[in-house]
């Protein structure tokens, strides 16, 4: 079965020629009109269709976005913010970059009218300090909005007002957590903070109620209040409403990002005859679906279970390549979709590397609050590369297995899973390469493969 | 510190973004290491005294997050991405490519003072890797040949200035 063709929602415009990121040409095409129905209708309204629409958060757990709303203590009496997560830090993830680049409208409009639904009188955009450049498009954007009575007070003479300003980072992965990401609003280090009881719908920044909403998920509200809840629901699968931005890159012929509807698409199409497969001569190996802390896939592994279609339970037996992909699809085989992030690798790649290109990732951006997560990320970091660059054990791959099983349940924030399911996965998975890696040492390597640590 | 009126003013703007100062933290850094190049010895007090914290409030800051420098490098800023997908596609080989053009290892500066090569953490945009950001701008796809060429016009540009600067 040959791939569907890609829904463009989000990234209608991104590529388009002759269109530009500037107020003149977002309006050229129907920009800030759904703003401007959208302030003319009850915010709980908005909120409703938004909780209809069944939309899942993008930034990588899946939560809906209308329990996140639902959440939020409306009854403190104290201000509710909304951060915009422009971190976009989980590796092999690059969606938010285009759409800040190309079409920041598109978010500011997202952004106001999820504030207005909210009673949101203050919001910030979290961007990656690594993008100077997407800092400068927004602000720039901001400020045409802002003279255009988009942001700012009385938002279209309605008497609501919001402000919208940036706010940059400086290199931090953990940033991209939610509530190191409101440390680090608050000028701190971005330690993350302790659940309960910081949940950031009840304290969060200031330590008054929070939403933190990722790009992706700013930008699809903008299509619910739009077109309504219901119509985002028929979009995608139940569950997994709405389209999802796959963002493919490493071995494979076509990388680049693909809007698709959610769960429309398997893996196999999406490699296979989207992206084109695997280069010339060589095979898939492994895949990581939904960013690198997202466990590893193993090219001609089966997954066999029963999943629940409408209201009846039926038998599945996938390869890799039948795996739908959606948040519930990839959770049922152990993995997750997470960001979107999809990266490939192929038979020229040996997989203690992989991992300790991983790891070393990893090691580099725990906080250090947590002990397991600050010793045990080094830990894999140095036993994988010393593997590689030094003396491999054999035993080595106990070794990993045994410091990763110490971390994940252990931490404050969910880093302390996110660093050991990539050593868990691998283990798993390719545990046989590990403890065969001092034999492999001892044979040459194959032209092809590029040094990963 | 000498900074800029420009920058200066932007300070004064920014700190008005947000109901408590301390917020304004990462963004008087930002400033301040794009106007004189680093964060000098007294930046911490400066700041802390702005914002009124205690210095070890912005210190700590200071320290925790990578882009914040507190030595001074070369006049351009080469950062290589390392993570995986960009490794995949030979980013390491990029990486040393860099290194040999300017006399340096990742993590220093050329002999000269020209150049500092970096090889940093992904830089999100895994798509079209390797990539490489040069001060502010994202270069794709930059394979050995396109190290070299991109060195040869920082070279280039460097040799410009110098002629300039002596003319």
């Amino acid at each position: 079965m040959s791939a569907p063709a890609q829904t463009r929602i989000i990234f209608q415009h991104i590529d388009e020629p002759g269109y530009t990121n500037d107020l003149a040409c977002y309006v050229r095409h129907g920009g800030y009109e759904v703003l401007k129905s959208a302030v003319r209708r009850k915010p709980e309204e908005l909120i409703d269709e938004v909780k209809k629409s069944g939309l899942r958060g993008r930034g990588g757990a899946g939560f809906p976005c209308g329990v996140k709303w639902g959440l939020v203590d409306r009854k403190s009496g104290k201000p509710i913010y909304l951060i915009v997560n422009a971190d976009e830090s989980e590796p092999g993830t690059f969606k938010d970059r285009y759409i800040i680049h190309q079409d920041p409208h598109q978010l500011i409009e997202g952004t106001m009218i999820s504030c207005f639904a909210n009673n949101v009188k203050q919001a910030y955009i979290y961007i990656r300090g690594e993008m100077p450049h997407g800092a400068r498009i927004l602000e720039k954007a901001i400020a045409e909005a802002r003279a255009a009575g988009f942001v700012g007070p009385n938002i279209l003479g309605t008497g609501y007002s919001c402000e919208l300003f940036v706010h940059r980072g400086a290199g931090a992965y953990i940033c991209g957590e939610e509530t190191g990401l409101i440390e680090s609003l608050e000028g701190k280090r971005a330690n993350p903070r302790i659940k309960p009881p910081y949940f950031p719908a009840v304290l969060g920044l200031y330590q008054c109620p929070t939403i933190v909403n990722n790009v992706e998920t700013l930008c699809h509200v903008k299509y619910i209040a739009q077109h309504g809840g219901a119509a985002f629901s028929q979009i995608g699968t139940p569950g997994n409403t709405g389209t999802r931005i796959f963002c493919v890159s490493g071995l494979v012929q076509r990388p680049g990002y693909y809007e698709f509807p959610a769960g429309k698409i398997t893996l196999g199409q999406l490699l296979y005859d989207v992206c084109g497969g695997p280069l010339p001569g060589r095979t898939f190996k492994a895949v990581i679906p939904g960013g690198s802390s997202a466990k590893i896939l193993r090219f001609g592994e089966r997954f066999k279970g029963k999943r629940k279609v409408g209201a009846e339970l039926v038998d599945y037996d996938w390869g890799v390549e039948d795996v739908p992909m959606d948040f519930d699809s990839l959770g049922m085989i152990g993995t997750m979709g997470g960001s979107g992030g999809v990266i490939v690798m192929d038979d020229s790649v040996n997989m203690v590397e992989a991992l300790a290109n991983i790891n070393a990732f990893y090691a580099h951006e725990s906080c250090g609050q947590c002990t397991p997560c600050r010793e045990g990320s080094l830990w894999m970091k140095r036993i994988t590369t010393r593997m590689v660059h030094g003396t491999a054990r054999a035993e080595d791959a106990a070794l990993l297995q045994g410091v990763a099983d110490q971390i994940p349940g252990r931490t404050i924030c969910a880093f302390g899973e996110a660093c050991s399911w990539p050593t868990q996965s691998f283990m798993a998975k390719f545990g046989d390469e590990f403890r065969a890696y001092p034999e492999t040492k001892k044979t040459p390597k194959p032209a092809e493969a590029a040094p990963l640590i | 510190m000498n900074l800029q009126p420009a920058t200066l003013q932007r300070i004064d703007e920014v700190i008005t973004h947000y109901p408590e100062k301390r917020s304004a933290t990462l963004p008087l850094l930002h400033l301040i290491q794009e106007d004189v190049g680093h964060l000098p010895a007294d930046t911490e007090t400066w700041v802390a005294e702005k914002l009124g914290l205690q210095p070890i409030n912005v210190y700590e800051v200071v320290t925790f997050y990578p882009m914040f420098r507190r030595q001074p490098i070369g006049r351009r800023h080469i950062k290589v991405c390392r993570t995986l997908s960009c490794a995949l596609l030979g980013g390491y080989k990029t990486c040393e490519t860099f290194e040999q053009e300017f006399n340096t290892k990742a993590g220093h500066t050329s002999p000269d003072g020209e150049v500092t090569v970096e090889f940093v953490e992904c830089l999100a945009s895994c798509g079209t890797a390797p990539v490489v950001l040069i001060d502010d701008d994202l270069h794709e796809k930059v394979d050995c040949a396109k190290a070299k060429q991109l060195s040869a016009q920082i070279k280039a540009e460097a040799a410009q200035k110098k002629v300039a600067r002596s003319g």
